[in-house]
Formats: structure tokens, C-alpha cells, sequence
């Protein structure tokens, strides 16, 4: 790939929250991600679609510092360079993750998950003396009351079903308040309804000038989110667009279908 | 520059055997008859110079002569002046014939003796074994000239080195006279420099020491050159030492292999340290122990084959009792690695009891078979054959899991479970036989190291704990799920261990290393051959 | 006035300091007030027995602390225990001045023998007990900071992570073994005569290390539990459970590791401290790895996660092992043992106090759990 910029050249001045460029990562001479490039404007919600193998949570695990790419650039808000910080610099950056499997504190109650999770100091020493705050309980009451498990509070995470916990998780990722939301196929194993208010949610979250990546496969999902939708295929992006376009898009069917 | 030092050393011995060899000293029978007429006067001084003569003289019967001296069976006939003695029949002989006397006469008297006469005798006996017929003999005679480095056997010495066929013998000759000649202030330099040309092949400590004996005010291209051939050898020695420790570094690293290929097995496929693998360690090395009992109390004739028989013997004890642990016990803590680490230990903890109790808690005795004993000697390098056949023993235990791993169906199955164990599940693979089959392999490899550790260590129920955490280190350090990351592993733990040896000492080298692998562990937390991908961290 | 806070919804908590507390005056004043021939009256022997389960009581509290509620399984924590013990043998050691058997003013007698000239540099200020027992808890946790620093911050878990601690101790043992060390080789140190100006063997300084060791197993159980019942320690469950996920939501999971990893140390380095002056001796053999392996079995009987559990089991074990080494059993004692590790990890996993948690819960569905016990041990991932 050949760029006019200067390898050295200061973070270009996008619009973009996030921004991913030249991307590659190899696991023992496969290629999970392959060249790919990536914008994401502040505010935006993207959808991002493809077949299994296609890299799809190997780029999330770029983005969140779990995986370091071989070679290319991801920024992140005005130029952080993520490829350099590692998860937790990168949660605090304001990068939150829902996990495909869901993936709470089975042990803890319903509600110290939510607590955990609340923005705030997370260093050691402030943890240790930390007292819970009214502003804190108000905003616990809050999620909970969101993510429908009120009545669940104080029971331990561990015993809720799998969509209880995919709403816990989703709960979570409210609770750090993230500039962007990375979310790994949050509507698998719900109901029609709850995938519906799953979507409503998200758009919600979106309006309130929150980034958001939304890897899914459930079509009927994609499409209730209405935004655009990258499709990636063998660790770069394949097509672009609009729900419908991306889906006629002849290429996109090939790989999707096998032909 | 080193190949004109060789051609030096050999021309100087070139020129140093021909300076001896026109020596041919051939047997002068007058100077036994003075030697005779000497010892007839009976006083003491006289004495010492017949015995010098006597060993020179060359004659068959001298050393009988001056045995018989030294056990006052020399006897004169003061009347006569002449000499007879009585050999070790009590039939007198004639001393200048050797022939029996038919007549002895009547008023024989013995030779008297002090210390002075006792220690002519005793030079003269060392110089005349180097003469003996037995040519082990003869090379111990040589060894205690260059020790005593007397130059009274000077002149035996050229005589015997002349008449010497066998080479090894000759040699030894030839560096006894060099030690002698070297540190005789009298002798002509060209003979000195011979000598220590003769030294410096040598090559060995003794030969430094010798020539390290060198008086300061000696002439200086004597100094000289005995000082490049110290420096030479020291050189060579040090090589030479170097080798043997890089030998007893393969020579622990083989044994290391052995000890933690089975524990690799078993951590790669089921990600479960076995606690225990050391008892099995143990327990192979005890039924090596019982399977020697039988043989030495039913077969004693074959008792050298004992060992074809412990070794399958070994392998199906302890492989047979990892199933069992497996199927008993692992299996049902399944993704709990930690606790399958206390469970086995709490294993190992009852086996070494069961085998205290039922054999002592004393080492027990493994013989080694014949074949297996003693040591040869390359070069400066001394290899002991029981060392080298577990080199050897471990180099087929790895090439034989290599291929196991790569051509056999529980090989395969093994492989993908070590690389993702749900999806082998998915296709079909009873993880659950895997895991028991494999667990009973690594027990099994461990018995094998059992019957090889008892050959070199002992027999005790403790033996499997002094490995074990070497074990353990070796497979960390080698990395999982890859049979070449333990080799490596091994080795460069075994060999680590044994070259800090000699700077460190045997303990704080231990420390050292240890430190160096708990920080090694800091930079690659997966072991040098880390399996990489999305599967491990799952 | 906190430590009600702490112990409002701790009930075990509550039984346990009331017990521990309760053996703190009865122990000692039944040793020293009553006479001999009396049934109430209990022996030095048995006064230092129990001291002795005392001080192993908060070596497993200790342990516990990093292995039931953070999952760090250290087989090392015998080497923090044997550390803290020989910062203290080595003030005791200074006390003996010229009553040794060479009765050099500063040397200590096998340093003597040794040929020694001089005190070696690391020996400096352990004539003061202030400066002594700065270091039972500077030495045990500055090596736990500077360890853990570097094994977590690598990311070192599972079974490396006990196997590298294990190695820890090992070197640790093989060093004390070394004459040139200058911590008195395979003797270690012995023959200790006074403690701040007490003598060691009198009963009435007995019955108070007794009493001492009783308050610190309190003590440690108080910190312990603030810990637990910070958000720190909810951070440090989570971490236990599911660690890469609480590293994604932000938390920097080596520094909280290494935290509590230290704290733990500290309290081992307590704990051999005071067991030392009771025992009378301190030698390498305390770093054997078996040894720390043997305080992890403690922890499991009890109950991990559940710090009374940790201190119960611990006695508990103990109890059995001096019952079962003396007499005719004896032989049987490691089957004993070798049985306890196999029987608790596969039917008791949860330990005495977890299993009689989850009894209580079952018998009482309606009510919350009180005490949530953090013992609900993931299978690991």
C-alpha cells in the first residue's frame, strides 16, 4: 500500500473518533486482518457484517489492545496511538467491549457487576477507600432500570440466563459511560422483542453522541439499526454502505453464498 | 601456527628417539661380575655400588639378585669371596651363573643391610621392573620413576625404552625419562629441551607439574620453552575441560528430557501439571529394582539383560497407574488446573509412602550390567558408558515420541487436542481416551526415566522430588505443545547448570539459574515454543 | 467503631474474632494461674502447640487472601513465612550477646566457628527489635512487590505462576542451605535466649507471645476482611473469576495483583515471625516447597475464600498432623495427607466453611446470603 504521507508525518486531523489504517495481524503466517482501514466519526454507529473467519473480532481485539498489530496505525480520539497503550490505558480512553460470549462477574451480585463497571477512579489506591456515592447509587438504580434487572439486583450474576446476562453486559458497558462501544453480537441467544429493545437501546445510546461498532450477524438487526454497514471479508473491508446497497452488492452475496 | 607447533613436537620426538636409541645398552655380564665382587666385600658402601651394578648389568637373573638382597636370602662365602643367594625354593644358586649350586658351602653369611642399602634396593628393584615381562608392570614401574623422577634409573631407563615394542608402554618410558632428564640440573640441554618437548605432547597435570618444578635460575631457552609448553598445555587441559563440561551438560540434559517429556505430553494436551510425574519417576526405577531382584535369585547368568525386561516392565507399571490416576482422579477435575495440581500431589504424597513402606525408606541397590560399566577415554574427554548410553536411551525415547506423535491415530488425536481441544471434541475425538491414553504415555515415559536415573542415582523414595522441579523448569522454559521446545529446553537448562558449575559452584549456579528462569518466564510467560493464535487464549 | 462496619453482615467473622480473641486471655491465664496438678491448667508444651497452630492459622489466612479471592495459587508462601522468621531469629540471635558457647560480643556463634572476622553488612540493625521487626514485614514484602511486580505486570497465571513461586522457594532454600549465606547454614538459628528483655523460655513470656499471636490472627483477619470487603477486593474476585475482562473495563489487573500479593507476603512474613520465638528454631527446611504446598491443602480444607475457613483449616490440619506423627500410626500419616489433597479437591472443593455456607443458603431460599461467601470458584478458563 503506498501513502503520500510520511511514515512520520503527525496523526492526520480527521473527524474521525476512531481510526484505523493499514491494519494487518498474522497468527503464524495466517492472516487475520489483512491491509484493513477503518473510520469512525464521533457519534457514528456502524454495523459491521461478515462471514465467520473474516476478522471480525480479531479487529475488535486491535482496538481494545488484547491483539498488537504487525504493521499499521490505530487511532483513537485526536490521535492516541492505541497500538501503544494496553487494555485497561484503552477502556479508561473510553473503550468499552461487549464480549460475543457473555462475560460477567458470575460471583458477584447483579448490581456490583453495574458498580464495577461505573466510570470512575481505578486505580488501587482510590478502589480500596472507594465508598459508593449517591450520585453512583443513581446511576446504578438508573441502569438497572435499562437494562430491565431491577428486580434481579441483588442476586449473583452467575444464576441469570443468557439474556439476562447479555442485557447485564450490555448494563456494564453503559455503567463506563465509553466514548465508543464496541459490541460483539449482543442480540444472540435473545428474544424478538428483546432484539428489538436491544436495537432501540443502541440507537439510543448512539443519539447521545456515543460511537458505536455493532458486529452482528442477525440481518433482521442490522437492518432495524438502519446505519451503515462494512463488510468485511479474509481481514479487510469488502464492501461499504447502506444496508441494501452493501447487500446487493455482488461481491458480498459471493462471499456470503460460496459462489 | 598451531600445526608448526605439532610439526615441532614431532620432530623434537623424531630427534629424541633417535638420541636414545644408540644408546642400545646391551647386557654387560663384567659389570655383574664387579657388581658381585663388590657386594663379596661386605661393607656398606661397597654394597650400594654392586646393586647399581647389578641393575645395570641387564642381567636375566638381576632381579632375583637384588630381591634377595632385600630379603638377606644374598649370601657370601667370605672365604671364597663369592656370591650365592637362595631363591624362593631354597635351592642356593650361584649368583654369577644362576645355576643351582650342587655343592653350596658350608659358612654362607647374608648380605647385612641398613636404610642406606635399603634404598638402593628399592631404587634398583623400581628401575629392573622396567624390564619385567609384564608390560603392566612395566608401565607402573615407569609411572613411579617420573614420580620419583630418580635420576639413578636414568641409565635402566634408555636401556628398557630401547628394548620396548609395544608403543603405549614405550611412551610412558619416554615420559618417565623426560620427567627425569628434565629436572637433571646435569644433563645437556639438548636432552633437557628433548624432554620437555616429550612433556609437552604428554599433555597431561602431571606433566605441568613437572614441568613447573623448573628451578628459576635454569638456562633461558630451557626456561622458554618449558614455559610456552606449560602455557600449551594448560590450553589444551582447559579445551579438553571445556568438552567434558559441555558433555556433563548433555549428559544432565538427556537425563532432564527424559524426566520432563512425559510432563510435557501431559501438560500440552490436557494443560494439567502432574504433580506426580516424579513417583512415577520413582516407581520405574523400583521396578527396575525388583525385576534385578529376580533375575539375582532365579537367573544370576542374566543378570546383564535384566534391564530388557525392566524397561517394557517400567513403562506398563507406571503407565498402567497414570491411567489409573487419570480415570480415578483427573478426570473428574477436568478445567481446574489448579486443583488437579494439588490433587496430584496429594497422589504423589501417597505413592512415596506406599513404596516407603513397603521397600524402606533406605536407598535400595540397582546394579549396572557389565556392558554399561566403566568409562572410555576420548582424547582429554573421560565418558562413562552409563552416561552415555542414557544420552543415547533419551535420543530414542524423543525420536521415537516424535514419530508416535506424527504418524500414529493417538498421535493425531493428540495434536488436536493440544491445539483446541473443544473443536477436536466437535469432530468426533473421545477427548476423554485422549486424555487417559495420554496421561498413560507421560506416566509410562516417566517409568522409562526411571529405569535410566537408576543406573546413575539412588534408588530411594525420594528420587522423583529431586527432578521434579527441574522437570517442571524444563518445561516451562521449553514452551508447550511441542516436543523440540522441551529438547531445547533440556539441554540448555542441563547445559546452563554445568558450565556455571565450575565459575559458580554446584549450589549457587543452581540459584543463578533458577533466577534466570524465573525471569525468562517474565519475558515469554508461554516458554520459548509458544503455541500462538486465537485457540490459546480461549 | 470500623471494625463493626466491617463485621456487620460478617457473621462467621464475628464467631471467629470472638474465639480467637477468647483464647488470647483464657489460654495464657490457664497456663500461668493455674497450678500444674490442676485439670484446667494446660502445659507449656500444649500453650506452644496451639501458639504454633496460631501462627499458621494467619499464614493461611494469608494465603488465602491471594489464592481464594484473587485465584493466584502461590506454591511459594512458605518461602515469606521462613523469611519473616529469620528476620526475627536473627534479632534473637543479636540478644544472646556473650552468652553463646563462644561468647563473642557481636558474633553469632556459628559465624564464629565459621572463622568469620565481622558481622556481614546485612546483619547491621537487627540488634534492635524496632529495626527487626521493620523487616519481618519490609523483607517478605518487598520480595513479593519486586516478584510480583515482574510475574504479573507479564502476565504469568495459572499453573506458571504456581510453578515459577515453587521455584521461588526452592532457590530460596537451596541459598539458606549455604554456609557462606551467613543465616547459619542447616541450623539455621537457634539457642535464643531473650526477647525484648525477656527470656524466651519463661512461661510468662511464653504465655504473652501466645497472647501476641492470638491479636496479630486478629489482626490479620480484620485487614483481611477490609480488604475482601472493599470494591478493591470485588475488583480482586473479578479479577479471580474473569480476568481479561476487568482489565476491559479499565483496570490496570498487575497493580491490584501485585497489591494484594504484597499484603499477603507481609502477613506470612507476621506470622513466621512470631512462630519463630515459639518454636525455638528457624532453618532452611522451612522453604521446602512441600511445605508451602501442605498450607494450600489448609486453605482447601476450610474453604477458600472464606478467611475464618483458611485459619480453621489450617488447625485443623494441624491438629491432625500432631495427633497422627506421634504413636503408632505415624507410617500413615502422608497416606492421610495424600488422601486430604485427592478428597477435598474432588468432593470438597468449596472446603468445610464453603460447603456449610451453601447448606446454610439452601436451608433459607427466601434470605439473601449473608456474608456472600466469594467461594463460588470458577473453573479456570
Amino acid at each position: 500500500m503506498t501513502t503520500l504521507v510520511p511514515a512520520d508525518a503527525p496523526a492526520p486531523l480527521t473527524p474521525s473518533l476512531l481510526y484505523l489504517d493499514g491494519v494487518t495481524v498474522s497468527f503464524d503466517g495466517f492472516r487475520a486482518l489483512n491491509e484493513l482501514s477503518l473510520q469512525i466519526a464521533p457519534g457514528e454507529m456502524r454495523a459491521i457484517i461478515g462471514p465467520n473467519g473474516a476478522g471480525k473480532t480479531t479487529m475488535m481485539d486491535v482496538i481494545t489492545g488484547k491483539t498488537r498489530p504487525d504493521t499499521g496505525e490505530v487511532l483513537f480520539d485526536r490521535g492516541v496511538d492505541l497500538t501503544r497503550l494496553d487494555e485497561a490505558a484503552i477502556a479508561n480512553l473510553g473503550i468499552g467491549r461487549k464480549f460475543q460470549k457473555p462475560t460477567v462477574f458470575e460471583s458477584h451480585t447483579v448490581e456490583d457487576n453495574i458498580l464495577l463497571a461505573l466510570k470512575g477512579d481505578r486505580r488501587a489506591r482510590a478502589v480500596l477507600t472507594a465508598r459508593t456515592s449517591d450520585q453512583e447509587t443513581r446511576r446504578l438504580d438508573e441502569i438497572l432500570e435499562i437494562a430491565g434487572l431491577t428486580a434481579q439486583r441483588h442476586r449473583l450474576a452467575g444464576l441469570l440466563s443468557h439474556g439476562q446476562k447479555q442485557w447485564l453486559e450490555i448494563g456494564m458497558l453503559l455503567a463506563q459511560d465509553p466514548k465508543l462501544l464496541l459490541v460483539d453480537e449482543p442480540v444472540a441467544g435473545m428474544t424478538d422483542a428483546e432484539t428489538e429493545a436491544t436495537a432501540a437501546l443502541l440507537k439510543r445510546i448512539s443519539a447521545a453522541d456515543h460511537s458505536v461498532v455493532v458486529v452482528e450477524h442477525d440481518m433482521a438487526f442490522v437492518r432495524a439499526l438502519g446505519v451503515k454497514v462494512t463488510c468485511l471479508h479474509e481481514g479487510s473491508v469488502l464492501a461499504e454502505g447502506a444496508i441494501d446497497t452493501v447487500s446487493e452488492n455482488p461481491r458480498v452475496i459471493e462471499v456470503y453464498l460460496g459462489r | 601456527m598451531s600445526r608448526l607447533i605439532r610439526l615441532c613436537i614431532v620432530l623434537a620426538s623424531l630427534v629424541a628417539g633417535l638420541a636414545i636409541t644408540p644408546q642400545r645398552a646391551v647386557a654387560a655380564p663384567e659389570d655383574l661380575a664387579a657388581g658381585l665382587a663388590l657386594i663379596a666385600k661386605d661393607s656398606f658402601n661397597d654394597t650400594i655400588a654392586g646393586i647399581d651394578a647389578i641393575a645395570r648389568s641387564g642381567a636375566p637373573h638381576s632381579a632375583a639378585l637384588v630381591e634377595a638382597l632385600q630379603d638377606r636370602r644374598l649370601l657370601i662365602d667370605t672365604a671364597n669371596q663369592k656370591v650365592f643367594y637362595r631363591d624362593a625354593a631354597g635351592a642356593v644358586r650361584d649368583a654369577q651363573s644362576n645355576d643351582v649350586a650342587a655343592d653350596p658351602p658350608a659358612n654362607l653369611t647374608a648380605v647385612r643391610l641398613n636404610n642406606r642399602v635399603r634404598g638402593a634396593v628399592n631404587a634398583a628393584i623400581g628401575a629392573l621392573s622396567l624390564m619385567n615381562p609384564d608390560p603392566v608392570r612395566r608401565i607402573q614401574a615407569a609411572q613411579a620413576v617420573m614420580k620419583s623422577r630418580d635420576p639413578a634409573a636414568l641409565p635402566v631407563l634408555e636401556a628398557a625404552i630401547a628394548a620396548e615394542k609395544i608403543a603405549n608402554v614405550r611412551m610412558e618410558l619416554q615420559l618417565a625419562w623426560a620427567a627425569v632428564t628434565f629436572n637433571k640440573a646435569d644433563a645437556s640441554l639438548d636432552k633437557r629441551q628433548e624432554a620437555v618437548a616429550l612433556l609437552r605432547e604428554a599433555g597431561t597435570r602431571d606433566a605441568v607439574s613437572i614441568l613447573r618444578s623448573l628451578p628459576a635460575d635454569a638456562a633461558t631457552p630451557l626456561r622458554e620453552a618449558t614455559s610456552s609448553a606449560i602455557s600449551s598445555i594448560e590450553q589444551r587441559l582447559a579445551l579438553w575441560g571445556y568438552a567434558q563440561n559441555i558433555w556433563y551438560g548433555v549428559s544432565l540434559g538427556s537425563v532432564l528430557l527424559i524426566a520432563a517429556i512425559g510432563l510435557a505430553i501431559t501438560f500440552g494436551v490436557m494443560g494439567v501439571i502432574n504433580m506426580a510425574h516424579g513417583e512415577m519417576v520413582m516407581l520405574g526405577a523400583y521396578t527396575t529394582f525388583v525385576v534385578q531382584e529376580f533375575f539375582r535369585t532365579s537367573a544370576p547368568g542374566l543378570f546383564d539383560y535384566s534391564l530388557a525386561v525392566a524397561i517394557p516392565l517400567a513403562f506398563l507399571v507406571a503407565g498402567g497407574i497414570g491411567v489409573a490416576i487419570e480415570r480415578g482422579v483427573i478426570r473428574h477435575l477436568y478445567g481446574r488446573p489448579l486443583e488437579t495440581l494439588l490433587a496430584t500431589w496429594g497422589i504423589s504424597l501417597i505413592l512415596q509412602q506406599a513404596v516407603r513402606t513397603t521397600f524402606g525408606p533406605t536407598n535400595r541397590e540397582v546394579g549396572t550390567p557389565q556392558f554399561m560399566s566403566g568409562a572410555m577415554e576420548v582424547g582429554g574427554l573421560v565418558i562413562t558408558w552409563n552416561r552415555l548410553y542414557i544420552v543415547i536411551f533419551a535420543g530414542l525415547i524423543f525420536v521415537g515420541l516424535l514419530l508416535a506423535l506424527r504418524y500414529t491415530p493417538l498421535g493425531l488425536h493428540m495434536r488436536a487436542v493440544t491445539q483446541n481441544r473443544r473443536m477436536a471434541s466437535s469432530m468426533g475425538i473421545r477427548t476423554g481416551r485422549v486424555d487417559a491414553l495420554t496421561f498413560g504415555l507421560g506416566s509410562g515415559i516417566a517409568g522409562l526415566a526411571g529405569v535410566a536415573l537408576s543406573q546413575i542415582d539412588n534408588v530411594s523414595p525420594n528420587l522423583g522430588q529431586s527432578y521434579i522441579i527441574d522437570s517442571f523448569l524444563v518445561v516451562v522454559f521449553g514452551g508447550v505443545g511441542n516436543l523440540w521446545g522441551t529438547l531445547v529446553g533440556a539441554l540448555s537448562i542441563g547445559m546452563a547448570n554445568k558450565l556455571l558449575e565450575p565459575y559458580a559452584g554446584a549450589v549457587l549456579g543452581k540459584i543463578v539459574l533458577l533466577v534466570a528462569i524465573i525471569f525468562f518466564i517474565q519475558k515469554r510467560p508461554r516458554g520459548l515454543f509458544a503455541l500462538k493464535g486465537r485457540a490459546v487464549e480461549a | 467503631m470500623i471494625t463493626r462496619a466491617l463485621l456487620t453482615d460478617d457473621r462467621t467473622g464475628k464467631w471467629f474474632l470472638a474465639i480467637v480473641l477468647g483464647l488470647a486471655v483464657v489460654v495464657p491465664l490457664l497456663h500461668l494461674a493455674m497450678p500444674p496438678s490442676s485439670p484446667f491448667h494446660i502445659s507449656t508444651a500444649t500453650m506452644a502447640l496451639l501458639g504454633k497452630y496460631l501462627c499458621f492459622a494467619l499464614l493461611a489466612l494469608s494465603l488465602d487472601l491471594v489464592w481464594g479471592y484473587c485465584g493466584i495459587l502461590s506454591l511459594g508462601h512458605g518461602a515469606f513465612f521462613a523469611l519473616g522468621g529469620y528476620a526475627m531469629g536473627m534479632y534473637l540471635m543479636r540478644q544472646i550477646g556473650t552468652r553463646g558457647v563462644y561468647a563473642h560480643p557481636v558474633l553469632p556463634d556459628f559465624m564464629v566457628f565459621l572463622n568469620w572476622k565481622e558481622l556481614p553488612w546485612y546483619w547491621y540493625g537487627f540488634e534492635n527489635a524496632w529495626f527487626a521487626f521493620l523487616m519481618v514485614m519490609a523483607v517478605p514484602g518487598l520480595l513479593a512487590f519486586v516478584f510480583g511486580w515482574f510475574a504479573f505486570r507479564s502476565r504469568v497465571t495459572g499453573v506458571y505462576l504456581s510453578i515459577i513461586t515453587q521455584a521461588l522457594t526452592y532457590a530460596l532454600m537451596l541459598a539458606f542451605f549455604r554456609n557462606d549465606m551467613g543465616f547459619g547454614g542447616n541450623n539455621g538459628l537457634t539457642d535464643f535466649k531473650d526477647i525484648l528483655g525477656f527470656p524466651v523460655q519463661a512461661n510468662t513470656t511464653r504465655a504473652a507471645l501466645f497472647a501476641v499471636s492470638a491479636l496479630a490472627l486478629v489482626l490479620g483477619y480484620l485487614v483481611a476482611r477490609a480488604i475482601v470487603a472493599s470494591r478493591l477486593g470485588k475488583v480482586l474476585v473479578s479479577i479471580r473469576d474473569a480476568e481479561s475482562r476487568t482489565r476491559f473495563l479499565g483496570y490496570r489487573v498487575e497493580h491490584y495483583k501485585t497489591f494484594v500479593f504484597t499484603v499477603s507476603a507481609i502477613m506470612a512474613g507476621i506470622a513466621g515471625a512470631l512462630y519463630v520465638p515459639q518454636v525455638g528454631i528457624i532453618n532452611p527446611s522451612e522453604f521446602t516447597p512441600a511445605n508451602s504446598i501442605e498450607v494450600v491443602i489448609w486453605v482447601a480444607v476450610g474453604g477458600r475464600g472464606t478467611l475464618a475457613g483458611a485459619a480453621l483449616g489450617a488447625v485443623l490440619v494441624n491438629f491432625a498432623k500432631t495427633t497422627f506423627t506421634t504413636g503408632f500410626l505415624a507410617p500413615y500419616w502422608l497416606f492421610m495427607l495424600g488422601a486430604l489433597f485427592v478428597l477435598v479437591t474432588i468432593w470438597l472443593p468449596k472446603g468445610i466453611l464453603g460447603t456449610l455456607y451453601d447448606f446454610w443458603a439452601r436451608r433459607r431460599p427466601n434470605e439473601e446470603p449473608d456474608a456472600k461467601p466469594a467461594s463460588v470458584p470458577q473453573p479456570a478458563e
